[in-house]
């Protein structure tokens, strides 16, 4: 058998899941004292390029409350033609088309090595995907520039069926009318005032997507319904890209002293009512450009007047922002009706100052909408970005999926109690989900039907085991993860991944279980709960929490990590950092959490060296990755020689080598992670070493600088305290726990 | 005779409209059945049919026989049948023909009018021709131009002439007039005559009002056996009867017209007539009053069969005329130039042409008031009943000849004012104190002239510089206004003009959107402007609507305009506000492109419904957003029942009409728009409204925010491109172009003794004193009523000043001031000496328009006929000498008001026709509320001109004749203005030649009666006709539609309804009955 640590790359590659425990404990008390509790990390739609998608449709657990789909683990008759279904146990016939199965001609499902599995479903119109950009005309000439030009580009990226559309906004909301000749055409709509789907279906005089027109669909897929607002790229390229050049700065005078009025809320507002009634349960993305925050109407984040800043987390724990509940809920309610219609929200915003993302982080988070923030739409990390979200894979197919849901099935033995990620709960009731969530009590998700799981990397689930009898020794827990979503193509999928694992009596096999755990999955998964419960508590709640329940070294990084402290951090900020921590994968998420430092130095090849204030040495150059944030840093020595020139001189060609290689490095980085991270080239003493200064650990300080003699790293000004005096506290802590 | 012959016509005409027939049948059946009509007829019929051979050859042989034959042989026909009938009951025939009896006379007359070529016979000849013109008339064509001249010249002289002459008679008369007056027995018969007793024996007659003069012609046969009503009809056109007729008139009207003499006639006629008159009354003021006896006789019905008893017809040629006053007025004042230094001087009237001298009061252009002189008390002006108004038109056009009013510049510090009443500098101001202090003429406080203005006086006390500064020495000027006249002390942004164009169904299948898409191409280069040579400062946006409105970005940047849909009309917005309002050279080739895709765009519409409270929110948000004043055009087609703030419902319920309840029809359906106006006009939002109804549209309703706002409502009801689209062009061209100001406010301020009480207008008042105008234009009028509220002194006399501060269409703001003197009389026969009819009327018409909106129309109706018999009788009482109760004596400057009033109580507002429809009358009454005298003259008494009397040669117009169908010749054209209409009448015997001049064709039946204009052919008969068209037309604030009115084609009884001497097939009673009421009403207040 192979090791652990083997088995769980295995399965990640496999199936895109981590556990935190390998093997399970067998009753619910012992799961209770093992402190980290099971859970998963799952990754719905992990790429595998070797994975045939399969032409027919799963076969279904003919339970009603059951419906998983058949998978290797169930026990199959052939002769009887029958089977056994895994979870139910219930006995199901094969239908008339699985006539010729037998021990040598399994379908694909049956075999093993297919635990991960995709199905294509023939059934049903071939819907076309939707792209709505709303943007933002309440910018610098500049960026509104940029943004158009990205925009334009950006059609060219779009499959030719795809339909798009556009809604600009200001003071007013403008839903432009597509393909018209002549004189373009726009419905205005008031940012004060909000309008309900149906309204706007009259104003806009739309009609929902007829019995007839849905009859018509399967006699004549290739025509794919389309309306004024919607309409095929390649019908409308050149008239949307002379629509996008002709976009205006917002025509309303705004006087000195005050914000622009930017009707943000309604826009939203408008944008999901317009798919809504369109395009119900159809994949959509609604691409919301930003140039700063709200300023009227539902969903305003601050007044137009400049003096009042907008709010920070000072205000908020001092409940000062007057508007933040408010626009919360706003916001929450449309997050709502675009999840439940399979709609993403994706928001770019760019602005030097706050835009509310923390009031809007629900349309992100609850869709599986992009979030991304930079400065200036005049960026590259914007405009990088934003292209990266038309990547495609070797298929020529986005790499993002639309509309998803997500059914987990269970073994009896075992329930869901809640996931924490880019999801919203469909809020079924099953046999497979707890009814107490004991234990977690903030996830009232009780079922996880997981919205528009397109970009996520990983969502996490927690499993509550719910033994009411000692389960026989050697047995295996199961579970089925079932993904339907809309392919890039527009066809529908079903892609299932079951997963089994022993379970064990924890007082006879406490090395099994204690051998089975995933450090790096646990961690990732406790950091995940500390911050979902950070966004609903407050700070320092959290952290007492989070001290409570355990303690290990990188939680040392987790409590000084952006996701948990707001220090120094606005609440848009913590918002973002926060978003993009729940959805990224494994790796990242660590990246995140402790950030990886490389030194480069002639003293050798490049090293990984500790993320501590002794690193910083002035003949190294460093690289340091926070996956936000990609920094290298010169040494005072290097920087010194950088000035002088030297890497210019042939004769010491070495040292230009040695500036070039973190640069290389970072560009690899730069070009694979999504958002793009920011990049920043510092030296010794620049403002901007402070990224790196507040990172790492602050072993040397201006209170003990000349404590550690010799080695003569950076003193970092900060009263934190540092891991040493942390470790030392925290080995106080475990040996007296027991008190 | 003349009966037989009528009747004859009057088939032709009653068959095309059963209503008309129906209407004079029932009326006149009743009445003469009662009558006993039957003996008069008789004799009649003798000569009927001996004449009937007669006109059929001479005028009508030709068609009878020929082209017209369908209706000819049914006149035919019926003629025999009437006939017949005639003979033994009346019932049938007889209605038909008295209905169409007096058309036909005086058909026939002006048809041997063509003649005028004939010119010496007129005025000398005109006596005789009287009598003996007929004669010669008899002869087919000769005989007609003889005839004519009478008839033109003649045509009020004549009749006078003929009473004269016949003075003699009068006598015979005087007898019956005593007899009236013998108080038990006659007065009861005297009154019977004119209105109501004489029901008994002619009841149903009586009441019907308008039947009076068959029932007098019915009357008359036994006399002289020339029916009394065709007289001068009958005089003129049967021969024969001529004879007949000139003696019965003789002997009914014997003491006519010393008024209408007095005020001399055309002069070369008047010499003569007047005389006689003078000799017969001198003993009264000389010309001052008019006497005119109403040939009641009571006794007389003694000697006349019992049916008879009715009264002695009143010779229509012997009452006042408005054309012989008009004339007069222009012979008298029309040539030297009118100074307005002279206080308490009546100005000429509207109709004639003059030039003004401001010399220190407000040119009449400006402001005309009702009376000259006002009564010292309240309580004479009380007695009096006359109304003290004044019809301001602020910002009046003058005639290229005259100064429009200079511009003073008092400084940073503003205009000087009194100190107290806030009176504008202005002649009145009297400097004292060697010129360091100026007491106030309206108010008397003394107020510190400013250093900077100081200016030493003369040995008069005049200042030196009097004559070098308009508003010391003139009637009309204007002040730059500082910044603190100025709204929330901002210099105005200049305004813009909104363009709002109804896109719907309606508007695109009856082209209306593509001719004003059209259109408004080449107007924008005519937006009112000061300077000819720079730019004009206006704005312009567009926005077209059905449900939901689209505004269009008409940015100069932009490649293509942009249309932006809005569509929450629930609670309306402007979507943008840079692109909107541009300035045209700038966006010219944005607009231009916008403005040619409009049409197209739209072309498909299916959308029937349309918003109209939204669109006008629409302008109002615009404007406010740009923070300027403005105006806006909205097109619009239907009733607005799309779901929106300001939906009506269709209510149109003729059946309301009569009752109480139709003053609700003139209101408001709801009070939205009330609401909205108030709204615009304190945005400074003026709202020019055109209307292309199919249906009702509820103009009550639509109109609220317009009228007051300032703004106009133009109606084009079945809108069609062809033959619409010249009237609503240049309507549109005239509204767009002219002269215009915006966010007004007019404040008129008066000499301590009167007040300015009430305001009749386009407006809106949000105190008793100050009048709002969101826009004030050239053509808008506001009439203010004065009241005592303490003595007057004789000596220093009436001021009013009219002030009127508004944003010039540059962008500057101005004060308009109108000063205006009157003297002040102690003795009511000054007051009766200096007034001014035509006024009065305006005044009394837009009184009692407003009246409607919370009075019964009968009450309205009647309150007016009870306020002029006050009038009359007050100044019978006080100012005339003692003469017999019989007599009806007028003023000499109101002979007029009872043919004027009548007029006002025959409009449709008052007293609809059932084919007037609410809509007409809402526009009507809104419209007639903002018109000047000239306007309102025109408007009620409609100009009629003989167009082939005219003079090619010389550039005179001929002189115009009374509104009645007696006059028309057969023979002749006749051109007919409103002030909103214009018609050509043309005569079934018109000439040959007139006809190949004017339309290019000489047979009458191939004249299209569909044309709107006249062809263009080149002879100067056809120029000079067409000159004469535009001429009027541009006199006209509104684009007169040209109608050609066939003789005897449908379209004849539109024009009839204009020829407001005779009586109307709604029940309007004829000038003559009328008189006669109004002479029984004031002599009801005499005794």
């Amino acid at each position: 058998m192979t090791t652990f640590p083997e088995f769980i790359q295995q399965n990640e590659d496999r199936d895109g899941v981590r556990f935190s425990w390998n093997v399970w404990p067998s009753s619910r008390l012992e799961a209770t004292r093992m402190v980290v509790p099971v859970a998963s990390l799952f990754t719905p739609l992990k790429e595998r390029p070797d994975l045939p998608p399969i032409q027919y449709e799963p076969l279904l657990c003919s339970r009603a409350t059951c419906r998983a789909v058949l998978n290797p683990l169930c026990q199959v008759d052939y002769r009887a033609k029958l089977w056994a279904c895994n979870f139910c146990y219930q006995r199901n016939q094969f239908p008339p088309t699985y006539a010729g199965i037998s021990e040598v001609n399994q379908p694909a499902e049956l075999l093993p090595q297919f635990s991960t599995i995709e199905y294509v479903v023939q059934r049903g119109p071939q819907m076309p995907l939707n792209f709505l950009y709303v943007v933002d005309t309440c910018m610098e000439d500049e960026d509104l520039q940029a943004l158009k030009e990205s925009l334009q580009m950006s059609l060219s990226l779009l499959p030719p069926t795809a339909l798009v559309g556009l809604i600009t906004f200001g003071r007013m909301i403008q839903v432009h009318e597509l393909g018209c000749e002549g004189i373009s055409k726009s419905y205005v709509f008031r940012g004060t005032k909000d309008l309900s789907a149906k309204q706007l279906q009259e104003m806009l005089g739309l009609s929902k997507p007829t019995a007839a027109q849905a009859n018509r669909g399967p006699q004549q897929p290739q025509v794919p319904p389309s309306n004024r607002f919607l309409q095929p790229v390649q019908k409308i390229d050149m008239n949307l890209t002379d629509l996008l050049g002709e976009l205006q700065r917002d025509p309303w005078p705004v006087t000195q002293g005050k914000r622009p009025l930017r009707s943000l809320g309604v826009a939203l507002s408008i944008a999901v009512g317009l798919l809504e009634c369109t395009f119900p349960n159809t994949g959509a993305r609604i691409m919301t450009f930003i140039g700063g925050p709200a300023t009227q109407g539902p969903g305003m984040v601050v007044g137009d007047e400049l003096k009042t800043p907008i709010r920070s987390w000072h205000d908020i724990e001092k409940d000062n922002a007057k508007f933040m509940k408010k626009a919360t809920k706003h916001y929450e309610a449309l997050a709502n009706r675009a999840a439940a219609n399979g709609h993403i929200i994706d928001i770019y915003a760019c602005a030097l100052d706050q835009t509310g993302l923390a009031e809007m982080k629900c349309c992100t988070n609850y869709t599986g909408g992009y979030m991304v923030m930079a400065d200036s739409f005049n960026t590259s990390l914007f405009k990088q970005t934003f292209q990266r979200v038309f990547t495609k894979d070797v298929q020529g197919a986005f790499k993002m999926a639309f509309a998803g849901t997500l059914e987990i099935k269970t073994s009896r033995e075992i329930k869901i109690s809640g996931a924490i990620g880019p999801c919203i709960s469909l809020n079924a009731k099953g046999p497979c989900v707890s009814e107490n969530v004991r234990g977690h009590q903030e996830q009232q998700l009780c079922l996880i039907h997981l919205q528009a799981p397109l970009c996520i990397k990983l969502s996490t689930f927690y499993f509550f085991l719910q033994h009411n009898a000692p389960i026989p020794q050697g047995g295996r827990g199961a579970i089925q993860y079932v993904t339907q979503y809309q392919h890039s193509s527009g066809q529908r999928r079903i892609r299932v991944t079951t997963i089994a694992r022993n379970w064990a009596d924890a007082q006879t096999q406490i090395q099994n279980i204690a051998a089975s755990f995933d450090q790096e999955a646990s961690a990732i998964l406790m950091a995940r709960l500390a911050v979902y419960r950070a966004e609903s508590e407050e700070g320092p709640d959290v952290l007492r929490w989070l001290d409570r329940q355990l303690i290990r070294l990188f939680m040392f990084h987790l409590r000084r990590s952006p996701f948990l402290q707001v220090f120094n951090n606005s609440p848009d900020e913590s918002s973002y950092y926060r978003h993009h921590f729940m959805r990224q994968d494994l790796t990242q998420s660590l990246i995140m959490i402790q950030p990886i430092l490389y030194a480069y130095s002639f003293n050798g090849p490049p090293e990984p060296v500790l993320l501590d204030s002794s690193s910083i040495l002035p003949d190294r150059i460093l690289l340091m990755d926070t996956f936000f944030q990609i920094l290298i840093y010169h040494g005072e020595t290097v920087a010194q020689w950088r000035k002088a020139g030297y890497q210019d001189m042939p004769e010491y060609e070495n040292f230009r080598h040695l500036l070039q290689a973190p640069v290389d490095d970072a560009q690899e980085i730069l070009h694979s992670r999504f958002p793009m991270p920011r990049y920043i080239d510092t030296e010794h003493g620049g403002s901007q070493a402070r990224f790196l200064l507040s990172k790492v650990n602050p072993s040397q300080t201006h209170n003990n600088m000349y404590a550690w003699g010799q080695e003569s790293g950076a003193p970092i000004l900060t009263d934190d305290v540092s891991l040493q005096v942390f470790m030392d506290h925290l080995k106080k802590l475990a040996v007296s726990s027991a008190a | 005779m003349n009966v037989n012959q009528q009747p004859h016509m009057a088939s032709p005409y009653g068959q095309p409209q059963p209503g008309y027939q129906g209407y004079p049948q029932s009326g006149y059946g009743g009445q003469h059945v009662p009558g006993g009509y039957p003996a008069p007829y008789a004799p009649y019929n003798g000569p009927a049919s001996a004449y009937q051979p007669g006109p059929p050859q001479g005028m009508r042989g030709p068609p009878t026989s020929g082209a017209p034959p369908v209706s000819a042989a049914q006149a035919y026909s019926q003629f025999g049948q009437g006939d017949i009938q005639n003979g033994p009951p009346p019932l049938g025939a007889p209605p038909q023909r008295s209905v169409f009896s007096q058309p036909f006379p005086t058909a026939a007359p002006p048809f041997s009018a063509p003649g005028p070529t004939q010119p010496p016979g007129p005025p000398l000849a005109s006596q005789q021709t009287f009598p003996q013109a007929p004669p010669p008339s008899q002869p087919p064509f000769s005989s007609a131009p003889p005839q004519v001249p009478p008839a033109s010249y003649g045509g009020p002289p004549p009749p006078v002439q003929a009473s004269h002459p016949r003075a003699a008679p009068p006598t015979s008369q005087p007898a019956a007039f005593p007899g009236g007056p013998p108080p038990t027995s006659t007065p009861t018969q005297y009154t019977g005559p004119p209105m109501q007793q004489p029901p008994v024996s002619q009841p149903s007659s009586f009441h019907s009002g308008p039947p009076p003069p068959p029932t007098s012609a019915a009357g008359f046969p036994p006399q002289g056996g020339a029916p009394p009503r065709p007289p001068h009809p009958g005089i003129q056109g049967p021969p024969l009867a001529s004879q007949g007729p000139p003696m019965s008139q003789a002997n009914h009207v014997a003491p006519p017209q010393p008024g209408m003499l007095a005020g001399p006639p055309v002069p070369g006629m008047a010499g003569p007539p007047p005389q006689p008159g003078m000799q017969g009354y001198p003993p009264q003021q000389n010309g001052e009053y008019c006497r005119y006896s109403c040939c009641l006789s009571g006794s007389q019905a003694s000697d006349i069969p019992p049916v008879q008893k009715t009264r002695h017809r009143i010779d229509p040629d012997a009452i006042p005329s408005p054309i012989q006053v008009i004339e007069d007025d222009k012979a008298n004042k029309g040539s030297e130039p009118f100074v307005t230094g002279v206080r308490g001087q009546a100005p000429p009237l509207v109709t004639t042409n003059f030039h003004v001298k401001d010399q220190g009061n407000a040119s009449p252009r400006f402001i005309r008031c009702t009376a000259y002189n006002i009564p010292c008390t309240s309580d004479m002006a009380k007695q009096s009943q006359v109304p003290l108004a004044a019809v301001i038109k602020p910002l009046a056009t003058l005639p290229p000849d005259e100064n429009s009013p200079y511009i003073v510049d008092h400084g940073e510090s503003g205009p000087i004012r009194c100190n107290r009443c806030k009176a504008y500098m202005c002649p009145y101001m009297q400097f004292i104190e060697g010129g360091r202090r100026f007491q106030c003429g309206f108010c008397s406080c003394v107020t510190e002239v400013p250093p900077h203005y100081f200016q030493h006086l003369d040995h008069t006390g005049k200042r030196v510089d009097c004559y070098d500064r308009p508003e010391l020495s003139l009637g009309s000027y204007e002040f730059l206004a500082t910044v603190d006249y100025c709204k929330n002390n901002k210099i105005p942004q200049p305004p813009a003009f909104i363009f709002l164009i109804d896109v719907s169904y309606n508007a695109v299948k009856n082209g209306m959107v593509r001719i004003v898409c059209q259109e408004l191409k080449t107007l924008l280069d005519y937006l009112p402007r000061e300077n000819p040579d720079v730019q004009s400062n206006i704005r312009v946006g567009f926005a077209t609507y059905n449900k939901v409105l689209h505004f269009y970005n008409v940015k100069a940047s932009l490649a293509q305009p942009q249309m932006m849909v809005v569509s929450d009309v629930a609670d309306m917005f402007v979507p943008l506000l840079d692109g909107f309002l541009v300035n045209v050279s700038e966006s010219r080739v944005v607009i231009e492109s916008l403005l040619d895709q409009i049409p197209d765009m739209f072309a498909d519409t299916r959308e029937t419904e349309t918003v109209f409270g939204p669109v006008i929110q629409a302008g109002l948000e615009a404007l406010k957003a740009a923070d300027c004043a403005g105006k806006l055009f909205v097109f619009h087609t239907s009733l607005p029942i799309a779901e929106a703030p300001g939906k009506l419902k269709n209510r149109e319920d003729k059946k309301l009409v009569g009752t109480d309840k139709e003053k609700s029809l003139f209101q408001p359906q709801v009070s939205f728009y009330a609401n909205l106006a108030k709204e615009c006009v304190a945005q400074g939002c003026c709202v020019d409204l055109f209307l292309f109804p199919n249906q009702y549209v509820d103009v009550a309703t639509l109109g609220v925010v317009p009228t007051s706002t300032g703004g106009s409502v133009y109606k084009y009801t079945y809108f069609q491109a062809q033959s619409d689209q010249e009237r609503f062009l240049n309507d549109l061209r005239k509204d767009i172009q002219k002269k215009v100001g915006f966010d007004a406010v007019m404040r008129v301020r008066t000499s301590t003794g009167i007040r300015a009480t009430d305001f009749f207008g386009s407006f809106y008042m949000s105190n008793t004193t100050d009048v709002e105008l969101a826009g004030l234009d050239c053509d808008k009028t506001v009439t203010v009523e004065f009241r005592h509220d303490d003595k007057l002194s004789e000596e220093t006399g009436a001021l009013m000043q009219c002030a009127v501060l508004y944003t010039s269409c540059s962008g500057q703001r101005r004060l308009r001031i109108h000063n205006m003197a009157v003297n002040c009389c102690a003795q009511l026969a000054d007051l009766y000496r200096n007034c001014e009819t035509d006024t009065i009327i305006n005044f009394f018409a837009k009184y009692a328009y407003r009246c409607v909106l919370n009075n019964p129309t009968k009450n309205v109706r009647d309150s007016l006929v009870n306020q002029c018999a006050q009038i009359l009788a007050c100044y019978r009482k006080n100012c005339a000498s003692p003469s017999s109760a019989g007599q009806l004596i007028l003023p000499e400057c109101m002979k007029l008001l009872p043919v004027y009033l009548n007029c006002v109580l025959k409009s449709d507002v008052l007293h609809p026709g059932a084919d007037v429809s609410l809509d007409d009358r809402a526009y009507l009454r809104q419209l007639v509320s903002a018109m000047d005298v000239a306007e309102s003259h025109v408007f009620f008494y409609p100009r009629l001109l003989p167009v082939h009397k005219l003079d090619v040669e010389c550039d005179t117009l001929p002189v115009a004749i009374r509104d009645s169908e007696e006059r028309l010749s057969k023979g002749g054209i006749y051109l007919l203005e409103t002030g909103l209409n214009l018609f050509l009448w043309v005569g079934a015997n018109a000439q040959q030649e007139l006809l190949q001049n004017i339309f290019g064709t000489p047979a009458f039946g191939q004249i299209d009666s569909n044309m709107t204009s006249l062809p263009i052919l080149d002879n100067p008969y056809s120029k000079r006709v067409r000159e004469i068209v535009e001429s009027f037309r541009a006199q006209r604030s509104r684009y007169m539609k040209l109608m050609v009115v066939k003789q005897e084609d449908k379209l004849e009884l539109i024009f009839k309804h204009f020829l407001v001497e005779d009586k109307n097939n709604s029940g309007g009673a004829s000038y003559v009955d009328f008189l006669c009421h109004m002479h029984k009403e004031i002599r009801q207040l005499l005794s």
